[in-house]
């Protein structure tokens, strides 16, 4: 899991594109990012089955979902920012009302675009897209799932937001490693009994660094790869929160609204237990690399060991007070 | 097309009565737009469009949007009439459980795509009309549109579009009624030259009475006007058209009527004195 690997982008384009040679019905919509989401090799393989709408994302959206009603399967691409905030009432109507076959592909997710600021960072996209009904959410971690992903995608009816990083990633699951992943299920990457992570996205990485550092220390930290967001795999939490009863969630995304909104809101009604979520604070970033605002925030391996730690202090604190 | 064996102006008043008794009984609804645009959804539904309302999926068919949403009364009899369902299930409007929301959505047969959220239907049309394009179909897209919604910008970004990929099976029509719920367009924000301004983003413009059925025949039969461009009809009408204190009055943008505006309104649609007392 240590040697670094193409990024998430490109692993979906690569899969797209192996998608469309055998479904013409696959349509590409992109804003002036062809390049950002790196679709300029389906633009030259398939002009035909490309939109270009220039720097327009509500229209994006919502000649996807006319070419989706025409009988197509779209996937409108660009940079998860604007497509998380700028068009959502046309995710929201033209696409998740409508049922609309569009898969929405938001890259350069969360802080990869790093030091361009605010205005580029998409750390509420799961906030937002998780609470519109019928929208499927997928956060891969690294270059193999995101391909499994697409070609996941390519090959299913209904709308989806997938959302990727920009940079190269190490990877969680080797090249070729076969393994498949299915919509509302959760695998588990890592066993232990003290306490379990929820994480998704590129966090996973370290999150399943942390496990394996905290190991050598006699802890026992469970990983789940909440990839499918929504729909969450929600007994494989429940299930962790009952056999260990501390759950961390950790994702790159504001603390509000993300992935451990979901598994809070599912513990909270199932198997109530301490819970710390680990994100971004709801605050505009410094200026920074996404790798520095990493650091900064705490989300190097060694940082999510020393809040697992802490968080293990907490729960025995509260199971001495009870 | 379906064939009609009324004359298309009584098939409008028959429309707009019962629309208007739609509202009456919901006890309340877009009453002033629905009424605006009844001649060119009867045209389009009845003269232009070709479409097998047994077989609403058939890739073949012209499509419909409606993208000023909030005129769902008038459009909802037009489906019933023309035989997307039947015409009893529009008693349930505007019931608990209804199909038939205050807004189009994908649960009423013929209707592709919701609207309600105004600037959406011209970008979907968009998508529609290029499939059609690229794959060679025959089928035209209409979108109805209004003219207090051409504020909206993602309007623009579809103008563009459409004229960009030289949409010619894209027929947008603006029912010009010149009113939207705060008072006079043009007041609100100006839309004057219209015309010009469509022309000028590369549509092919045409103007016409919007209540002049056999104008409205002719010109869409006329579809395309210039190969190459998308076309756009402003339709020049009147909101609330057809009942005497509803006509050019802001209010009736969404009301709700009185036993007594209910009769006087029927009365006014049917021709006959004594009707409008049910």
């Amino acid at each position: 899991m240590s040697s670094t690997k193409p990024s998430c982008r490109h692993a979906f384009s690569a899969a797209l594109l192996r998608a469309m040679e055998k479904d013409d019905r696959i349509y590409v919509v992109t804003s002036d990012s062809r390049g950002s989401v790196t679709v300029q090799n389906v633009a030259t393989r398939f002009p035909s089955l490309f939109v270009e709408v220039g720097i327009a994302e509500q229209n994006a959206v919502s000649i996807g979902a006319g070419l989706a009603k025409a009988g197509k399967r779209v996937f409108v691409c660009g940079p998860a920012s604007f497509y998380s905030s700028r068009c959502v009432d046309q995710v929201k109507v033209d696409v998740a009302y409508a049922h609309s076959d569009v898969k929405i592909i938001g890259v350069s997710g969360g802080v990869s675009y790093g030091a361009l600021g605010g205005t580029h960072h998409s750390l509420n996209d799961i906030a937002v897209m998780r609470t519109l009904p019928g929208l499927q959410l997928f956060l891969p971690c690294d270059a193999y799932q995101t391909d499994a992903l697409t070609t996941m995608l390519a090959a299913s009816e209904g709308p989806a937001y997938l959302r990727v990083g920009r940079g190269p990633v190490p990877e969680v699951y080797p090249a070729g490693c076969g393994t498949s992943f299915h919509s509302g299920t959760a695998p588990i990457l890592h066993e232990g009994t003290d306490c379990a992570i929820a994480a998704a996205g590129e966090m996973l990485y370290h999150a399943l660094g942390a496990a394996r550092l905290l190991e050598a220390e006699g802890i026992g930290v469970r990983i789940l790869d909440c990839w499918s967001i929504k729909p969450l795999d929600v007994e494989t939490v429940v299930q962790a929160a009952r056999e260990t009863g501390l759950v961390l969630s950790v994702e790159e995304h504001s603390v509000h609204g993300g992935l451990g909104a979901a598994v809070a809101e599912t513990l909270v009604q199932r198997h109530p237990v301490p819970m710390r979520i680990l994100g971004f604070p709801d605050e505009w970033l410094p200026a920074g690399s996404s790798t520095e605002l990493f650091r900064h925030f705490g989300f190097t391996t060694e940082q999510l060991a020393g809040s697992v730690r802490d968080a293990l202090r907490m729960k025995d604190r509260a199971r001495r007070s009870s | 097309m379906l064939f009609q064996s009324q004359p298309p102006t009584e098939t409008a008043r028959e429309i707009r009565r019962r629309l208007v008794q739609m509202i009456y009984e919901a006890k309340g609804g877009h009453v002033g737009g629905s009424l605006s645009s009844v001649e060119i959804l009867v045209s389009l539904f009845f003269h232009a469009m070709r479409y097998d309302p047994h077989e609403p999926d058939n890739p073949g068919r012209d499509r419909f949007i409606l993208s000023k949403g909030h005129s769902v009364e008038g459009y909802y009899c037009v489906l019933a009439k023309a035989g997307f369902f039947p015409e009893k299930e529009l008693a349930s409007y505007g019931r608990f459980g209804s199909f038939l929301y205050g807004h189009p959505t994908c649960k009423v047969p013929g209707v592709d795509v919701p609207s309600g959220s105004l600037g959406h239907g011209l970008g979907v049309a968009c998508g529609m009309a290029l499939a059609g394009k690229r794959d060679g179909a025959s089928f035209r897209v209409f979108v109805l549109i209004g003219d207090g919604e051409l504020a909206e910008g993602s309007i623009w970004e579809a103008v563009m579009a459409a004229a960009h990929f030289g949409l010619d099976h894209l027929v947008a029509v603006v029912d010009c009624n010149s009113l939207q719920i705060s008072g006079r367009t043009h007041e609100i924000m100006s839309m004057q030259n219209l015309a010009q301004r469509w022309q000028s983003f590369g549509w092919e413009v045409r103007e016409v009475d919007g209540h002049d059925l056999d104008a409205l025949n002719r010109v869409f039969d006329e579809v395309p006007w210039q190969v190459g461009r998308p076309q756009v009809l402003l339709a020049h009408t009147i909101k609330g058209r057809g009942v005497s204190f509803m006509e050019n009055v802001a209010s009736w943008h969404h009301g709700e009527m009185s036993p007594e505006q209910y009769e006087t309104a029927m009365r006014e649609l049917s021709g006959s004195p004594e009707a409008g007392s049910r």
